[in-house]
């Protein structure tokens, strides 16, 4: 019972760090409809610049601040300089796009930081608090759960309680109708792509200091966990995005903890098997099944 | 049918005929040719690291030394007047990359020898290319005991201490040290780990619990809970450094205290306290072993003069165990290549190293003999106290049989003029 | 991967010609003649294409004629992968994970047929073609699942399974021997050949006899009944239905298809080396497989050939790139293997923003435009 508990717990603390990255490419999915393989890449990069600004004025919170703020402007950057450009012929397209923005991401994150890890340091201490003898959630882990459950509820009111979420979800969902209606729809493109940018920093953030270090490639696995978090969650759903990230940390900390660490690609396949069998758009999604 | 069609068949025809007479007398002319990458003013040797990708850090930094290392020796007139070349090859750690850059560097570039291919599961893969080819294959940086199999593989050596001799003698260690404790083993899921923990059970017999990792999931989370669990008061870890950083961080954040006994690839004080920056404190204590002088022994006159090489020629790397690493691999193939005389050929390196008898930086001679293409015969154990690691006890050294664990008494060796040896 | 909006999927093989639905009917003129001679004009042309390979490969050196081969066993995979997902529309990440059956298949078969002490030329044939039958039941497997689901789904699905290999080999470390692999024995040029015939061109030529068998199989099989409803599919299912089509099935059978070329590919890439290994086959290798498509030109087999050659080219480039350019060594190892991927990145996104069709639709392009030129009257 105690192993439980405690494979409970670690579960909870990395499902959380998924379910923001998840989030972050449910929001580029909803303003854009695609998948951002570049996700990972440019959180990585904006966790670069967010822990130079840490260490160079001793703040985490400050460097906090200057990574979202680079995931901002990168987002934006990376749909007014490229996306927009990307002919629509073919869907694929924009998948190859990103994946060859991850190439030079990565590269030059390597060219310029060096191919090293970095330490990144914790805001929050790192140990363990016990409760009843097992070693349960970390401040750290609890500042983790708490950012994404307060995004989660901020993003949530942008988009149903004022004008500008409104207009990003019509232009995202009937764009020829928004235009009629007088919504800039290309500049609320913009807006999504700079909101999930901003999401996947502070994910990016979230996640460094839980594992190896930073280094160009932190964000490669955890993109991969991710994106089968959103799908199992729905890829239109935040909501879905935050249980699906939960969902996915609790069985990989299970099938660690209790199968050894080899086997969690597979438990990842089943379990994506096993949601979208049943439902094939994801837990929370409204659309139906494809029929055969 | 139309009549392209019928001219298109015509002269597939005809150019199949004439593709059908095999050209193979260049082939033949190969055979008869000069020793391969030897010139009167230049060896040309080749490599594979992992410059990119994952594996990148910390190991990158290796073949960087080694390169440095050789243009020092250059600018002191090469070795019997022979400029050193060495062509590293990214491989991103990716074995399929490891088998292309070496046919490469073999076929295309017709280097004399390989030096220092890094990693197992990438070097497991080229090993039978390497074989057929009859390339020298010199101090394959692993601790795999795959490069020991002279009969099967007999111009392949390895060079550090292999895995097994390693886990022995840190065994032989915490028996001392901890009679009667619970000692557990933490490994890497795969030859690194479970030659380690073969060494470690030969010693202690079973051990009373075992966890591994796979650097593919960095949840160790699981794994380190089960062995506080189980009450372990020291864990023997085989891990690189990335996941012995990991590792000893959970077991920290879980309130688990245990001594923490680290094999020698994943112990760079370095290399950890850089990934770990303010939590770097969890490693006081933290006993590994090493083989080579310690980088932060500046008193060490091989240390000093390797320095002096770095700053001149590696000044934008920092100097780690990774770059000592890397200059000592250069000194022993400096003497492997002066011990195969003043025309070297490929038969009379792989000779050379097997006669073997070279002493260099290393604590302990090297196992190289007629059956035996092991390295390092032995290591001596070192601990993280304020901040630094230094060597404490004596030098040890076994084999990766059963082997007792002996202690080894000769002094250490001092360099030659400029760190470059001469015979 | 974005949404497959039916109207959004305007393909860029889609000839001009009658709609999609036109070309489905019963009884509906075939688009390129009488079958006998579309079948006879693909042979002539393979034949032509081997042999000028064949000749290519007789001058070249050992580690260039390694080269040839590698974009032949690669050539298998884009080109069965092109027709699922550009004829088809169904997105697959994960036919590294397949061409690494594939690979161990043969590897398997091989070790067997050593240790039992049987030899042969039959040997490797007969691996091949078991690599090709096992290969494509994991696609059967995974296809069936693929008909139900859609775009990004389907995606996470298949990029799962490109996650597996390394998880499968450890898992069963008794058969598969972990992260290290498997080895099995070179394949060695015939005696007839001469003592001194180069073996690498041996192998190049075993390469190329696979790909051209599956060029020309998927070439004869686009222009067939089955590959109109493999578009029909693509472009409107309801449609498609309509026409009489089974939509599932079509869907499984193209992955099947796809996956049988990948395995018979991965099965030739493992020949290549003798070794098998899962870090041969990590979540890049099918990343980096889709890229070579959509690059080449999605749906076309030309644009196969040029996906093909891309990925050995990648291969390639770092060790080329560092050999050309000699640069002050701190600055040096900064760049070192990062130049390469940087340059690879930046002519992915170029590419497609100035080829969205891919090179192969680019050639195309040019190439009418310089028709259109030559026939314009001049004045």
């Amino acid at each position: 019972m105690d192993r439980f508990l405690f494979l409970t717990f670690g579960g909870l603390s990395t499902g959380a760090v998924y379910a923001a990255f998840a989030l972050a490419l449910v929001l580029i999915w909803r303003a854009a409809r695609l998948v951002n393989f570049a996700q990972g890449a440019m959180a990585v990069a904006t966790a670069y610049v967010g822990y130079a600004v840490a260490s160079a004025t001793g703040s985490y919170w400050l460097g906090l601040g200057a990574a979202v703020l680079a995931g901002l402007l990168l987002g934006a950057l990376v749909e007014r300089v490229l996306m927009r450009f990307v002919g629509h012929a073919n869907p694929l397209n924009e998948v190859i796009v990103a994946l060859g923005l991850v190439l030079l991401i990565q590269a030059v994150l390597g060219m310029v930081f060096g191919n090293g890890y970095r330490p990144a340091a914790a805001p929050f201490d790192t140990d363990a608090l016990t409760l009843g003898g097992v070693a349960a959630l970390s401040p750290y882990d609890l500042w983790v759960l708490g950012a994404v459950l307060v995004v989660v509820v901020l993003l949530a009111l942008l988009f149903t309680r004022t004008p500008i979420g409104l207009r990003m979800r019509a232009a995202a969902f009937a764009p020829e109708v928004s235009r009629l209606l007088g919504v800039d729809v290309s500049r609320m493109l913009t807006l999504g792509w700079a909101l999930a940018a901003a999401v996947g920093a502070l994910a990016g953030m979230l996640v460094v200091p839980t594992g190896l270090g930073l280094h160009p490639h932190a964000m490669d696995l955890v993109f991969v966990v991710a994106f089968t978090a959103a799908v199992v969650g729905g890829l239109d759903s935040p909501a879905g995005a935050v249980v699906g990230g939960l969902l996915v940390g609790l069985i990989l900390s299970y099938v660690t903890g209790y199968l050894g660490p080899d086997t969690t690609p597979l438990a990842v396949l089943v379990l994506l098997l096993a949601v979208l069998l049943v439902r094939p758009g994801g837990l929370f999604s409204s659309a139906r099944a494809r029929h055969v | 049918m139309r009549p392209t069609t019928r001219r298109i068949l015509a002269a597939a025809t005809g150019l199949a005929l004439l593709a059908a007479v095999p050209a193979c007398a260049d082939d033949q002319k190969q055979a008869a040719e000069n020793v391969p990458g030897v010139t009167d003013t230049e060896i040309v040797i080749g490599t594979h690291q992992p410059l990119t990708g994952p594996a990148a850090p910390g190991y990158s930094k290796i073949s960087a030394a080694t390169k440095a290392y050789f243009e020092h020796v250059n600018s002191k007139g090469g070795v019997n007047g022979r400029k050193i070349v060495y062509k590293v090859m990214d491989d991103g750690y990716n074995p399929a990359n490891t088998e292309n850059v070496v046919r490469k560097l073999v076929l295309d570039d017709k280097v004399f020898a390989l030096l220092g291919g890094l990693g197992t599961p990438t070097h497991t893969n080229v090993l039978e290319f390497v074989k057929t080819q009859k390339v020298p294959d010199l101090f394959v940086s692993s601790g795999s005991r795959n490069w020991n199999q002279p009969d099967k593989y007999p111009t392949t050596f390895g060079w550090q201490p292999d895995y097994t001799v390693e886990g022995k003698i840190l065994a032989t260690w915490v028996k001392q040290q901890f009679p009667g404790a619970k000692v557990c083993h933490f490994g890497q899921n795969d030859d690194f780990g479970r030659d380690s923990l073969a060494g470690v059970e030969k010693i202690l017999g079973p051990v009373a619990a075992k966890q591994t990792y796979t650097t593919t999931n960095q949840q160790v989370g699981p794994a380190i809970g089960a062995l506080k669990a189980a009450g372990c008061q020291v864990v023997i870890s085989a891990s690189i450094p990335g996941f012995t950083a990991l590792a000893m961080g959970q077991a920290a954040g879980q309130g688990f205290r245990a001594q923490w006994v680290v094999s020698n690839v994943g112990a760079d004080y370095t290399t950890l306290s850089t990934q770990l920056g303010d939590k770097k404190v969890i490693l006081e204590g933290m006993v590994a072993d090493n083989y080579l002088p310690m980088v932060g022994d500046t008193a060490n006159p091989w240390i000093q003069e390797f320095t002096k090489i770095h700053q001149q020629y590696n000044s934008a790397n920092p100097i780690d165990g990774n770059a000592i690493y890397g200059y000592s691999m250069a000194y022993t193939f400096v003497q492997a290549l002066l011990a195969a005389g003043k025309d070297p050929t490929r038969e009379k390196l792989v000779e050379a190293v097997r006669k073997g008898g070279f002493r260099g930086p290393g604590l302990t001679p090297f196992r190289y003999s007629d059956d035996v293409h092991a390295g390092y015969s032995g290591v001596r154990l070192n601990k993280v106290q304020n901040g630094a690691q230094a060597y404490f006890g004596p030098t040890y050294t076994t084999d990766d049989a059963d082997a007792a664990v002996t202690e080894f008494t000769e002094p250490p060796t001092t360099p030659p003029a400029n760190a470059i040896p001469t015979t | 991967m974005t949404a497959t909006r039916p109207s959004a999927r305007s393909g860029v093989d889609r000839p001009a010609g009658p709609s999609a639905l036109r070309r489905l009917l019963p009884g509906a003129p075939a688009t390129a003649g009488p079958r006998g001679s579309t079948l006879l004009r693909h042979l002539a042309g393979a034949v032509l294409a081997g042999t000028l390979v064949v000749l290519l490969t007789n001058q070249l050196a050992p580690y260039q004629n390694l080269q040839v081969a590698r974009v032949c066993a690669f050539l298998c995979v884009t080109a069965g992968y092109t027709v699922l997902v550009g004829l088809n529309g169904q997105l697959s990440l994960g036919h590294g994970a397949l061409m690494a059956t594939g690979a161990y298949t043969v590897a398997l078969m091989q070790q067997a047929f050593e240790e039992r002490g049987v030899q042969g030329r039959w040997i490797l044939p007969l691996s091949l073609l078991a690599a090709v039958a096992v290969t494509a039941l994991a696609g059967l497997v995974i296809g069936l699942a693929a008909a139900r689901l859609r775009g990004p789904y389907l995606a996470g699905v298949t990029l799962a399974v490109a996650t597996l290999v390394p998880a499968i080999s450890t898992i069963f470390t008794e058969v598969f021997n972990g992260e290290q692999g498997l080895r099995f024995p070179a394949e060695t040029p015939p005696a007839f050949l001469g003592a001194y015939f180069q073996p690498e061109r041996w192998l190049a030529w075993i390469a190329l006899l696979a790909a051209l068998l599956t060029v020309l199989l998927l070439a004869n099989l686009v222009r067939s009944r089955f590959g109109r409803s493999l578009r029909a599919v693509r472009d409107d299912e309801v449609a498609a239905r309509l026409a009489g089509i089974h939509v599932a099935r079509t869907q499984v059978l193209a992955f099947v298809v796809s996956a049988g070329c990948a395995g018979l590919g991965g099965g030739v890439y493992a020949v290549l080396t003798a070794t098998v290994a899962p870090g041969k086959f990590p979540l890049e290798l099918s990343l980096f497989l889709l890229m070579a498509i959509v690059i080449g030109g999605l749906g076309s087999l030309a644009g196969a050939v040029w996906g093909a050659v891309l990925l050995v080219a990648l291969q390639d480039l770092p060790s080329l790139l560092t050999e050309t350019f000699s640069l002050p060594s701190g600055l040096a190892q900064r760049l070192e293997g990062n130049l390469a991927l940087a340059v690879f990145g930046l002519i992915l996104i170029v590419v497609m923003l100035v080829a969205p069709g891919g090179l192969h639709g680019a050639f195309r392009t040019l190439a009418a435009r310089l028709r259109a030129r030559r026939r314009a009257p001049e004045h």
